[in-house]
């Protein structure tokens, strides 16, 4: 299986970097929210796979990045993508503070409603409070410099699926390793810990509710990061990014690539991105096909494309034994 | 004065159809231990029939003036869809929250284009059936008279739900349920039988709330989204799976927002949702609720 998972993921990596050479510019410009939404699940599933909470407001800190970013460029003329990014995700976790403070004093629906509340608020000040928020229009995203290059040579297009196309790729796998490196260190067990078993782990000097405020203020961090780069591939952050259906099409991704997995919601973020893609291009009801596809595989694959995956290897493992 | 009327009678309305769809929430909550995203898109579903069937029934003939009866009967109808989502749920009851809340989800997403491809994507609208019954003069003020009949209405459910649950036979087993699922099987109760019902009359709550509601306002494909989140804060203020707190959750919800749309309407949903998270830290329980663990 390990030997399995790096090749897999070599081929991935080389897959990713190859796209913009192979595919339409059209076809890429959809790979960067897939890349977006993988960096952003990757800190949400360390919240909802690891840690057990399911959070349904997430969108708040993906929000809190594109806002982020639509600010910080345009209102206050900062340029420099990686400061953009520090900004906005130190941000996001500056407001996850206080709401983890709240929140992880409790577990299952008690926690998904209460972040819901939190995100709806988020939703509310930034839909009503117009002459700071743009309202329901939104505040506009200036292009940012990568690394202090701004590729002022090149079109909006042709900038998104080259230069920041690169950067983001580089950026999911450098968040990507340190995910990995977290989930896989002794914090990332005492998480699995306290989801397993509150009352043991805390009993063992498991201090829960910090371990749980932590969790959720690297989700948030990862939240943004995502939010800001969705937010910059469409010029745009609007109070949609808040909305808690949103939240909810976070947790569909987690699931549809299964939250039992590391690698699960990377692989949701590009299957829904790609799915609903081709749903809104066949037929005006894709809500309706997608919610289908969610009823599926909630009621008869809840481990998602991975637990799919891994499920089919074991099997086709043991056939050739 | 006369504004302060206003923003009661505004509220009060409003409440009132609130309290239907949050009643709903906590029946099903308080029986089935699943809180229902799905709530909104009831409620969607009864408006968008409630006009169908009241078009329906003038272009036939009938007199204008009796289009109550008709929205409440239609309502009534159109949550006969219950057993059949209950039956979906089956298949969830004894997983993780987690899915549970995303079973949901997805049916809300499936609604949202189940009433698109019914009744499009344009807001649809009664008229102004509502004048037919003309308007009451209440000190300085005039207030539709439908409203009032549905505040009427909605006290008249409220009283007959508690009654039912309190007084008879089913509303006993049904609560008996709700506490202690496990020794109720043991005693012979129909399990299976008891969460159809109670999901199918969760249902017609908020089915019929709908219809009640779309005199006074248009029907369009965002009703779903938003009032569940609404009906949410309800719930969480007045305690989750308790009747006495979507009562209460309701009237404060409903005159909050009637006061803010008023005097300040930027506030309008966020003073809800600040609401919602004072009670959630002071009482977690909310304010009728169990306490937590």
């Amino acid at each position: 299986m390990r030997t399995l998972q790096a090749v897999l993921l070599s081929v991935a990596l080389v897959v990713l970097l190859a796209l913009p050479r192979v595919l339409s510019q059209y076809h890429v410009t959809l790979v960067l929210p897939a890349l977006a939404y993988a960096i952003a699940l990757l800190g949400y599933n360390l919240l909802f796979g690891y840690t057990g909470l399911l959070s349904f407001g997430h969108a708040l800190f993906v929000a809190i990045g594109g806002y982020g970013a639509a600010v910080l460029s345009s209102r206050l003329g900062l340029k420099s993508f990686e400061l953009i990014l520090l900004l906005s995700a130190v941000t996001a976790v500056l407001v996850a503070i206080p709401i983890a403070l709240l929140s992880v004093r409790y577990v299952k629906i008690f926690f998904g409603i209460l972040t819901l509340a939190f995100g709806m608020l988020f939703h509310s000040f930034l839909f009503k409070f117009y002459n700071l928020t743009g309202g329901d229009t939104g505040i506009r995203v200036l292009r940012p410099t990568l690394l202090g290059r701004a590729y002022e040579d090149l079109d909006k297009t042709t900038w998104l699926v080259g230069p920041f196309y690169y950067y983001c790729v580089v950026l999911l796998v450098v968040l990507g390793f340190v995910m990995w490196r977290l989930v896989h260190s002794p914090f990332g067990l005492h998480l699995v810990a306290t989801r397993e078993n509150r009352r043991k782990s805390e009993y063992l000097g498991v201090r829960v509710r910090f371990f749980r405020l932590i969790a959720f203020a690297i989700s948030a961090f990862y939240c943004a990061v995502g939010g800001a780069i969705l937010a910059i591939n469409t010029g745009q952050a609007d109070p949609e990014l808040a909305y808690w259906t949103h939240s909810g099409d976070l947790v569909f991704m987690t699931v549809l690539g299964g939250f039992g997995n590391f690698f699960g919601p990377v692989v949701g973020a590009f299957s829904y991105v790609f799915l609903k893609d081709q749903l809104v291009g066949m037929t005006q009801y894709w809500r309706f096909w997608l919610g289908l596809i969610l009823v599926i595989l909630v009621v008869l694959f809840p481990r998602g494309l991975a637990g799919l995956f891994e499920r089919m290897w074991a099997r086709l493992h043991r056939s050739t034994m | 004065m006369s504004s302060f009327l206003d923003i009661l009678i505004g509220g009060v309305f409003h409440a009132a159809v609130l309290f239907l769809v949050a009643a709903g929430l906590q029946l099903v909550f308080g029986v089935q231990k699943i809180v229902n995203l799905a709530c909104g898109s009831f409620y969607a579903l009864g408006a968008y029939f409630g006009i169908t069937a009241v078009t329906w029934c003038i272009a036939h003939g009938m007199p204008p003036a009796l289009f109550l009866p008709v929205l409440i009967v239609a309502g009534l109808v159109v949550g006969l869809i219950g057993p059949f989502i209950e039956a979906l749920l089956l298949t969830v009851y004894h997983r993780d929250e987690a899915f549970q809340l995303l079973l949901t989800f997805a049916l809300v997403l499936m609604f949202q284009d189940v009433l698109r491809f019914f009744w499009g994507a344009d807001p649809q609208q009664l008229g102004d059936l509502v004048m037919s019954y003309g308007r009451v003069h209440m000190g300085a003020i005039q207030v539709p008279t439908y409203n009032l009949l549905v505040i009427f209405a909605s006290i008249a459910i409220a009283l007959g739900l508690g009654a039912f649950l309190q007084k008879t036979r089913f509303g006993r087993i049904l609560r008996a349920t709700a506490e202690n699922r496990e020794m109720s099987l043991a005693l012979g109760v129909n399990v299976r039988w008891m969460y159809a019902s109670v999901f199918t009359l969760g249902t017609m709550l908020g089915t019929v709330g709908g219809a009640l509601v779309v005199p006074t306002a248009a029907a369009s494909l965002d009703m779903p989204v938003e009032l569940v989140v609404e009906a949410f804060a309800v719930v969480v203020i007045g305690g989750l799976g308790s009747m006495r707190g979507a009562l209460v959750g309701a009237l404060i919800v409903g005159l909050m927002r009637a006061a803010a749309i008023s005097w300040y309407s930027e506030l309008e949903m966020l003073a809800i949702y600040l609401v919602v998270i004072v009670v959630l830290v002071a009482r977690p329980g909310g304010l009728f609720g169990k306490p937590l663990e």
